[in-house]
């Protein structure tokens, strides 16, 4: 459709969100990433039923625990679309990728970068 | 099985404060299945914690392994070779396979990542409920198959008491009176005779309030 995306990020495509675990989305900030995000079906029409929900679900513990280890909850969240929401998805990630530039990196990134320089 | 809840990661980021070198090990049998201590939550919960140290500049080791069960010697004995490489362990078994393994690994701080809460029941995705309080002295012949000692808040053996009110207990609208539901299963299951026969006092003495309890079996001794 040639919208405009920015490309600052990385898709990783899952057959369902359902197959998202909590320890997905940690072990990407542990390995640098500065935000997380997951865009599943709407809620209602995931194929294999309540997959999305499963998501939304462990998204949010995945937050509670970034908040509690100060890495910051506001840096992953779940989006709803179709398939056939195009300028959606541009949306979507415009969105991301702005609240994550505001929050700016994540301190793991930033303490391992320094310990690497130093 | 027994029940346990994960603790909460502020407590347990305090307890692994004073160490460098931390193993997170957990068990395969019943905090897996109420989802406290498994291999997951082991992942997770190191994960975490390698995260926290990170951001706040500090260096640790943290390294995870999940064992089948804590409470019996073979499986403890699979850490023996590894378990110099830590200051201490975070054990995400309940409380039998954290002490166990203290006893067993004498001189490692063994520190408790899930609180022990009952033993009990999955009732529904996401519940878990007491049902058994380990009495010693199983009564469930008489009772339908409900426990006086474990859901009733009185644990009388001739209920119900005065303060039942319309099939809830004095304690609150949420619990039931284990005496109702007592009543109402033997009527269903057409033996409320029985529930006419008074029950004879219990023994208590192989209830916890007779002192910690062993079990002995000679025949399978050898």
């Amino acid at each position: 459709m040639r919208l405009k995306i920015p490309t600052s990020f990385r898709i990783v495509r899952l057959p369902c969100t359902g197959k998202l675990d909590v320890i997905h989305v940690l072990r990407a900030f542990e390995k640098g990433a500065d935000g997380v995000f997951c865009v599943g079906c709407l809620e209602g029409d995931c194929h294999f039923n309540e997959g999305n929900f499963r998501a939304r679900k462990r998204i949010e513990q995945a937050a509670q625990i970034l908040d509690k280890v100060g890495v910051g909850g506001d840096r992953v969240r779940m989006y709803n679309l179709s398939s056939g929401e195009g300028p959606l998805f541009a949306q979507y990630a415009t969105q991301m990728v702005e609240t994550i530039k505001a929050l700016g990196p994540s301190p793991v990134r930033l303490m391992m970068e320094k310990s690497q320089a130093a | 099985m027994i029940i346990a809840e994960k603790k909460p990661i502020e407590e347990i980021i305090e307890e692994v404060k004073p160490y460098d070198r931390i193993l997170v090990l957990g068990c395969n049998e019943c905090v897996t299945v109420c989802e406290a201590g498994g291999k997951k939550e082991v992942e997770v919960l190191a994960s975490a914690l390698r995260m926290y140290f990170i951001a706040h500049g500090q260096v640790r080791t943290i390294d995870e392994r999940t064992l089948e069960r804590q409470c019996d010697h073979e499986y403890l004995e699979e850490i023996r070779d590894i378990v110099d490489n830590y200051d201490a362990i975070v054990s995400l078994a309940c409380g039998v396979g954290v002490q166990f393994a203290a006893e067993k690994y004498q001189t490692m701080p063994l520190l408790p990542g899930v609180n022990t809460v009952c033993l009990g029941a999955n009732e529904d995705r996401g519940l878990w409920t007491e049902r058994c309080q380990a009495c010693g002295s199983c009564v469930l012949a008489r009772t339908g198959g409900i426990c006086p000692v474990s859901r009733c808040a009185k644990r009388v053996m001739n209920g119900p008491c005065g303060g039942a009110t319309n099939g809830k207990c004095e304690l609150g609208p949420d619990t039931d009176c284990a005496w109702q539901l007592i009543i109402d299963r033997l009527k269903a299951l057409g033996r409320l005779d029985d529930y006419e026969v008074v029950a004879p006092i219990k023994d208590w003495s192989t209830d916890r309030a007779g002192g910690p309890r062993t079990v002995t079996r000679e025949d399978v001794k050898i």
